[in-house]
């Protein structure tokens, strides 16, 4: 599996750690309440299709890259930097 | 005070050739981590330029010569090679001593692309990887930087720490091409 870095470009898939789904980027307001809370800390969905999920690109950049990809074909759709994600929701 | 003797992370290691490759220690220098704050990048290569002669190196890319290098070494950040860094720097980014962080080698020789191919998952052939492009990578399973000093040399930095293992595989690498002989 190869993975398109932002920075780096495309690089074997062993240089990137899976940490989660993407959800983690979408923080609930502190006072949002417990089921939007208990939804974002501990529900899941598992599609068979596409997902979008955070990874760490460890033994190359350091970022954190959002990527899009489809679990069944592993198609890697798209990727892009967490930071700009971020600042772009801002 | 005590007068303490400064010890080379390769020592008693290097140097080793094997067929056309040889790998040594580049001797023990200055290392600067520089981290240009938000929107300070321009700012921080015109002060790299005034102060070390070097403009701010861009994402996968070195800039500067052999004693006074800068390094791309990640997302937002550069390592300094060489010379002790001027102070106009830390008005634009984080600077940081790595001096005895890192083991610094040098492979050279024809077969260098060769012995770097049984290691690196990226390709480092000079047709994709020309002098003055740098990448962060890994060797075997260790994080290094890996920079194209020249036609057949490169810089290979790793953690300290990780100084005989990187020693290790690259020797076990060379041996490996060297009895493959010249095709």
């Amino acid at each position: 599996m190869r993975i398109t870095c932002p920075l780096c470009g495309e690089r074997d898939r062993r240089e990137f750690y899976y940490v989660g789904d993407a959800v983690a980027l979408e923080r609930p307001d502190p006072d949002a309440g417990d089921v939007v809370w208990d939804d974002y800390v501990h529900n899941r969905d598992n599609p068979a299709g596409v997902t979008r999920d955070l990874w760490y690109h460890e033994s190359g950049c350091a970022a954190w890259v959002v990527i899009t990809r489809n679990t069944v074909t592993h198609e890697i759709l798209s990727t892009e930097l967490a930071s700009k994600v971020k600042e772009a929701q801002s | 005070m005590a007068d303490l003797i400064a010890k080379s992370p390769c020592a008693g290691l290097l140097p080793v050739t094997h067929g056309t490759t040889s790998l040594s220690e580049v001797e023990m220098t200055t290392l600067t981590s520089v981290a240009p704050y938000k929107g300070q990048e321009t700012g921080l290569s015109d002060a790299l330029k005034a102060a070390h002669g070097m403009a701010l190196p861009d994402i996968n890319r070195a800039t500067g010569k052999e004693g006074a290098r800068a390094v791309w070494f990640g997302q937002g950040q550069v390592m300094l090679i060489g010379p002790s860094p001027a102070s106009s720097l830390a008005d634009h980014a984080a600077v940081t001593d790595q001096s005895d962080a890192w083991a610094l080698v040098r492979l050279e020789g024809e077969a260098a692309e060769d012995v770097l191919a049984r290691l690196v998952p990226v390709d480092l052939r000079r047709a994709q990887f020309k002098r003055g492009h740098t990448v962060r990578s890994q060797l075997q399973h260790m994080m290094v930087s890996i920079t194209r000093t020249g036609d057949n040399a490169f810089l290979i930095m790793a953690f300290r720490s990780m100084a005989k293992t990187l020693v290790h595989d690259l020797e076990t690498a060379m041996r490996g091409v060297a009895a493959r002989g010249s095709a």
